[in-house]
This record gives C-alpha cells, structure tokens and sequence, in this order.
C-alpha cells in the first residue's frame, strides 16, 4: 500500500508541479558540469568536432533502468540541439535493448531538428555486451573519432576508469555520472566534471528540455525533506523510547 | 504515427505497473497479463541482441571500408565474431573447444587483464586527483582512502594497530554507509521520477518517425 501511495502522491505532485513551472519555471543552482555540457554542447557545433555520448551498459529490466532512461532523456536533446553539426553526436549503449533505443532516439532528436536525411544509424552504437567489452569497445572513439567532450551519463561501475583514462589520453573533456556507488567513487576521481548521486537524473532540467523535468527536481526535494523528516522523528521517537 | 506509439507504450507500462500493485484476490488476470507482457519484453531483448551485434558488425566493417585508423583491431573483431558465431553455431556453446578456447582462453583472461589494467588505471587517477581538483573533496578523498587502504593492508609484522579495528570499521560502517545510503535514497527518487515522466508520455525513448 505505501508503494502505491508514494508512486500515486509523485505522479499527482509531478504533475502540478509541472504546470506550475510552466508559468514560473525558476532557477537551478549552479551544477559545474552541466554548465560545461551546455557549453560542450555549443562549441561542438562551432568546432567541428563532435560529442560522444556513452549510455553504459544498463537494461531497461532492471534496476538500473532508471539511469539509462535519463542517458536517453539527454540523448534526445543534444540530437536535436548537434543534428546540423558537420560532425554530429555519436552514441554508444553496452546493452541491446538500450542500443535500439539510442537509435531511435538519435532519430527522433534529428527528426525534431527537421533534418532526418542526416541521420545515419551508426551514430548509435552497440559496442559491447559486458561491461568491459562494452568500455573496450568504447575507448578507441574518444582517440579516432574527433572528439571534444565525452559524456558518460548511465550505467557504469568500477570500468568507467579505464573510459576515463582513454579520454585523457585523447585530450578530451569528461563528464560523467552514474548511479552505481562504485562507478561514481570511480568517476569523481576520473573525470573533470563529476556529477554524484541523483546529479544523474537532473540533467533534462539543467538543458532546458521541458518543465517537467525541473518540477522532476522539486518532487525530489519533497520527498528528500519528507524522508528526512521521518528519519528525525523516527530517531526522536526511538530515543523517546516510543518504539 | 508517434501518439500511436506513445498511447501503446504507456498502455503497456500502466499494466505492467499494475500487474505489481492490484490485489490477486480481486483482479487474478492482472499479475498473469503481467507476466505474459514481460515475457513479450524478454522475447524482443533476445531479438535486440541479435540487432545490437549486426550493428556492432556495421559499423567495424565500415571502418574497414573506409579504411579509417585503427581498423586492423575491426577486422579482427569482425574476423573473431564470425569465428565465435560459426563454432557455437555448428558446435553449440557446450562445446569443450567453445568453453577451453573461446571462455577461458580468450574472453575470462581478456577481461582479467583488463580489470588489472583497471586498478593501475584508478591508482594514477588518484594520484592525479589531487592535481587537477585540490579542494576541500578531493583531498577528503585521498584521506579516506589512505585511511581504508591501511586498515585493510596487510604487513610483514602485522596489522597496524587501531587502523583495522577501529579507524577502518568507523569510516566504512558509519560515515560511507551512511553517505551510500543518502546518495541511494537520492538515485532511488530520481528513478522513481523518470519512470515516471516516460509513463507520462513526457520523455518518450520509443520516439520513432
């Protein structure tokens, strides 16, 4: 029943909250990476170098379904945002399910654009099926590919680092978040830019995408203050020999 | 063609949702059409598999086409996959020559040095850490881990006293769990409101024409 009621009270929240930002969408507190994304995201167009996007290797049946639907989230917008790039984005998911969804992501984000005979299905990318296939896969594009930024937003664990060191070694900026605990203790040593803990799903809203993914943010803080204020009173009560 | 789409991937998600939340004992059709919706789920992954490695043939055999730089490691990626899909093929996965050849004599030791390389990988990483971002965090960082490394060491003449009975046990089940389990809490939230957002219809990945 408290399953049910958290997911119907979040839904309802997400959706008032979603009309309210329309009319008054408010500001974000600066996140260091994001504004190195939407700034990455700028000059890729400008120099001619282009963006890599790595979605990790999480299925969609899992729990780590949720981190690979934001990948896909902020695929979508810089698809539409790089299509008219001489060197447009590449993508790359160590999952199929999540490989065919890159796709048609891309598509749809070149779609959006109005330039959908640009699209080439090699833009998205399956480049291995376990993890260290997946990052092996993955290490030589950051070196042959042109490019400038890296964006590791999805699935990763403690292999992200070798992800990492391949960017270094291209000279390339990185920018990376993910929702397993080892993979981020990885990351937040790695890469130039990292994003820790539910970071992750808050970058629809830092790139402009849609009021629903900034009254996404504030839904959080909601339930974050409300789970606060039941681990106090849960504590206050245990010390109160309530229970 | 795209509200098509969307009212049947919503669809399916509020059933499948529902198949976990509705009573057996008044709605007994929910959890089996559950059941039968994700076995469909299963079936189609097993076919993405299948397009996800066409597409890895793709793009090496355009490399090599283009001759791009590097593409001799394609051609051998690509020579390696018809090779491992011929014999489980014909010999089928059980085989002693799949298991001794290609499992353990070519995939487990690739990925062994690779997690090798990986640790010497994250010890320079550390060391760079504190170069690149000498802040508050990062040196919080190297302290932690400075301090865990030598609670977990072992020495010639022993363990270091209160290191391991002490410090390390402190740090790991008071001040990392603690904050694993605010960071978890957290990613919990920001799932549970994406999958929200796709059963909304507001972040659509099925996005299609």
């Amino acid at each position: 029943m408290i399953p049910l009621t958290v997911l119907l009270l979040a839904g309802f929240l997400l959706g008032v909250i979603t009309l309210w930002k329309r009319r008054n969408p408010g500001a974000l507190r600066q996140i260091a990476a994001f504004t190195r994304l939407a700034r990455a995201v700028g000059l890729s167009i400008e120099d001619g170098k282009r963006l890599h996007i790595s979605l990790g290797h999480g299925g969609l049946f899992d729990g780590r379904g949720g981190s690979a639907l934001a990948g896909l989230a902020l695929l979508r917008n810089i698809a539409e945002r790089t299509s008219v790039s001489d060197m447009p984005s590449v993508a790359t998911a160590g999952d199929p399910t999540l490989g065919l969804l890159t796709q048609d992501t891309l598509q749809a984000g070149y779609h959006a654009a109005g330039v959908e005979d640009a699209y080439v299905h090699t833009m998205g990318r399956v480049t291995g099926l376990t993890p260290f296939s997946y990052v092996a896969g993955t290490m030589s594009i950051p070196q042959n590919e042109n490019v400038s930024t890296n964006i590791l937003l999805g699935h990763f664990g403690p292999e992200a680092g070798l992800l990492a060191e391949a960017s270094e070694r291209a000279n390339t900026a990185l920018i990376g978040a993910t929702e397993d605990l080892a993979g981020q203790s990885v990351l937040f040593i790695s890469a130039q830019e990292p994003l820790v803990g539910e970071e992750l799903f808050a970058a629809g809203a830092y790139l402009n995408a849609d009021p629903a993914h900034a009254a996404s943010l504030t839904v959080q803080d909601l339930f974050r203050w409300l789970i606060i204020l039941g681990l106090l009173a849960g504590s206050a009560a245990k010390f109160m020999g309530v229970f | 063609m795209r509200v098509v789409t969307a009212v049947i991937a919503i669809a399916f998600g509020v059933l499948v949702l529902l198949g976990y939340f509705l009573p057996q004992a008044l709605f007994p059709n929910a959890a089996s059409l559950q059941a039968v919706l994700l076995d469909w789920a299963v079936i189609l992954a097993g076919a993405a598999a299948l397009i996800g490695v066409f597409n890895l043939l793709t793009v090496h055999t355009d490399k090599i086409r283009r001759r791009e730089k590097d593409g001799i490691y394609s051609a051998i990626l690509v020579i390696g996959l018809i090779a491992a899909l011929l014999s489980g093929i014909f010999l089928k996965p059980q085989h002693t020559l799949m298991q001794s050849v290609l499992l353990e004599g070519i995939i487990i030791p690739v990925e062994a040095s690779l997690m090798g390389l990986l640790a010497i990988t994250l010890l320079y990483a550390a060391v760079r850490l504190l170069r690149r971002r000498a802040d508050v965090m990062g040196v919080a960082f190297i302290i932690t881990a400075a301090l865990i490394f030598l609670g977990s060491i072992t020495l010639p003449f022993g363990d270091l006293p209160l290191f391991g009975t002490l410090v390390r046990p402190w740090i790991s089940q008071v001040w990392a769990l603690g904050g694993a389990r605010g960071i978890l809490i957290g990613v919990g939230l920001g799932a549970l409101l994406t999958g929200l957002r796709v059963l909304f219809g507001i972040d659509r990945p099925y996005g299609g024409k």
